[in-house]
């Protein structure tokens, strides 16, 4: 109703649209669930988590052995050598493939960092995508590492340079994506999205109900659910400068002085309960006051 | 303005305790699903619809982002879960073997064919090279490769690299052949990325090796005895090397030619295909590991090293593209 004839706004923004690592997926009940996509940095943190673990596993287990074979003297020579190089080669190719096949589908690395691993159009996750996926790492760290550890230098100058720039295509392939994809997700038809464990806080608004603290009508007209979202934030930080400053602006705003024994973290706790409650029944009649520059 | 209960907040406390409920059996359940009882087990998809319309209330009613934050990542968990897979890993196996793998395989028939084809064509080319002019054999193959096995060997010493038995790490041999051979598998797949070419290349230069080293034997007269050597456990590690390099064909052929499907989701297919023929692979190359590592040393005898390598084919044939009865 108010948009129609919505007089002029100083600065009239475009309406909110997803943030950019955010996508679809409408679960069958019909609900979207807006998943957010995995940072490249939270993906290499998860990497390096992962390969320090599987540098960790390998150097442990060849102590393990080696002191075996020493315990174990000559004729137990072969089925220690043998335990070493089975261990070693699944290590390698199924130590990425063991971990996302359980329900969580993420490494240590990921669960740490908060990501999972999900198809791209919400079904199942099955064994054929997760080999995919972690197959290609073949070609996208094995093949690199290869390369520059031996074959670099037996190839010169030019062959190096050109088998830099192959393996560099595959690096950096996810960076040149809208979705972040690895070689591996573009061809198991995965994506990695942010799965963290999130416990629930208290509400805000549950405090002592009747702090002292009154607002007129026109006081909490002042701002929009950006604004509140703000102050949530600020709140639920409890950083004391901050708070200190953000209760000045508001008192400023409202032309309020600061009357005694009223603390800023009661006065931006009670506006915070005030503020909420307003824009709460304002969206219960339809309108969700996006700013403090959307008019009502 | 009076203090009035919001409404967000009365909705906030009437819901919590499923919630919790719900976050707190997800927490056991991805342990494993033996972790709950029949009765946890049945609730959790109610209590997962319950909270996805507690989100969708929040997002209606509700300002409190933390708490909308809280329900995204609990319905997100929650959905994972319960439309995740369901099959247990046995079942799963079970599935592999009985149709995921020989149907992909026979999907993929074409391709092994072009592989099969390629690598005929480096034995061709490297068996007519060497012989007309033995040199060609070390352009071929390198002197680690060779192993003292070149034109210049006496054929005594050649015949004895085919029945020098065992020295005592037969099974030490096999499990490196296995890891080796599976290494290079994979890297053949994953190179199929790269529109097929690094993938015909290494089949083809595998037949190569095979063509130089083939001549060489003959030239000697060894022929027979090399055929039964390469046989018994060649007859599998090629077939294996061939499906790997047929699953590299359909990544990078349908990189290029996606066909009707967009791009995108032509590759998701075609590699999650790959995918499982490169399980098989690795399976069968295990298996050819132990014929070579273990079989190869032992059994000295040509004639049965023919048999058994013959044996394996046929039932690798058979297991792949004889025709089963569809699934009721």
């Amino acid at each position: 109703m108010s948009s129609a004839e919505a007089p002029v706004r100083r600065s009239a923004p475009a309406p909110p649209a997803l943030p950019e690592r955010v996508r679809e997926l409408v679960t069958p009940e019909g609900i979207d669930l807006k998943l957010r996509l995995a940072e490249m940095s939270e993906r290499a943190t998860a990497f390096f988590i992962d390969i320090a673990i599987m540098i960790g596993i390998l150097v442990g287990g060849t102590l393990i052995v080696f002191l075996m074979a020493l315990a174990a003297g000559r004729r137990s020579f072969e089925a220690i050598a043998i335990i070493w190089l089975l261990g070693s080669f699944f290590l390698r190719n199924f130590y990425f493939m063991a971990f996302e096949l359980t329900p969580r589908a993420a490494t240590p690395g990921k669960r740490a960092v908060g990501l999972r691993v999900a198809t791209r159009n919400g079904g199942p996750l099955g064994f054929d995508a997760i080999f995919a996926r972690n197959a290609m790492r073949e070609l996208e760290l094995f093949l690199p590492l290869s390369f520059l550890s031996v074959y670099g230098r037996e190839a010169g100058g030019w062959g190096a340079l050109a088998g830099l720039v192959w393996c560099a295509v595959f690096v950096f392939f996810p960076l040149f994506n809208r979705d972040r994809l690895r070689v591996g997700d573009f061809i198991a038809g995965t994506w990695v999205i942010r799965a963290p464990k999130r416990s629930l806080e208290l509400d805000l608004a549950a405090g002592e109900a009747d702090s002292g603290i009154q607002f007129t009508r026109a006081e909490v007209d002042v701002y929009g659910v950006k604004e509140l979202s703000v102050l949530e934030d600020v709140l639920r930080r409890k950083d004391p400068p901050t708070i200190e400053a953000v209760a000045a602006r508001i008192r400023a705003k409202l032309h309020r002085a600061r009357p005694r024994g009223e603390t800023d973290l009661q006065f931006l706790e009670a506006y915070y309960r005030a503020l909420r409650a307003r824009l709460e029944s304002r969206m219960l009649f339809g309108h969700r006051r996006r700013d403090k520059f959307d008019q009502p | 303005m009076a203090e009035l209960t919001l409404k967000s907040r009365r909705f906030r406390e009437e819901r919590e305790g499923q919630w919790r409920k719900l976050e707190e059996l997800l927490a056991r359940a991805e342990k494993g699903t033996s972790q709950l009882s029949d009765d946890e087990l049945i609730s959790l998809p109610v209590l997962y619809r319950e909270a996805l319309s507690s989100l969708s209330v929040a997002r209606a009613i509700s300002l409190d982002q933390s708490l909308i934050a809280y329900l995204e990542t609990l319905c997100t968990r929650a959905y994972f879960f319960v439309y995740g897979t369901r099959t247990t890993l046995i079942e799963r196996i079970q599935a592999f073997f009985r149709e995921d793998w020989p149907n992909a395989a026979r999907d993929l028939w074409r391709e092994t064919v072009i592989s099969v084809v390629l690598t005929a064509l480096g034995v061709a080319v490297a068996y007519a090279l060497t012989a007309s002019d033995t040199s060609w054999f070390y352009s071929f193959i390198g002197p680690a490769m060779a192993q003292g096995r070149e034109p210049t060997a006496t054929t005594a010493d050649l015949r004895a690299t085919l029945f020098g038995g065992s020295d005592g790490f037969l099974t030490v041999f096999a499990t490196f052949l296995f890891t080796h051979n599976a290494q290079i598998a994979l890297l053949a797949f994953a190179l199929g990325f790269a529109f097929c070419l690094p993938s015909a290349f290494l089949v083809f230069y595998n037949g190569l090796m095979l063509g130089a080293f083939i001549e060489l034997f003959v030239s000697h007269g060894l022929g027979i005895e090399f055929g039964g050597w390469l046989f018994i456990h060649g007859t599998t590690e090629l077939f294996a090397v061939a499906l790997a390099g047929a699953a590299g064909f359909r990544l990078g052929w349908t990189l290029a030619f996606p066909g009707a499907q967009s791009r995108v989701d032509a590759m998701s297919e075609a590699g999650k295909k790959a995918a499982i023929i490169m399980t098989g692979v690795v399976a069968m190359l295990g298996v050819a590991g132990i014929l070579e590592g273990i079989g190869r040393q032992l059994i000295s005898d040509t004639v049965v090293r023919y048999a058994i390598g013959g044996a394996a084919i046929v039932l690798w044939c058979t297991y792949f593209y004889l025709p089963r009865e569809p699934k009721a």
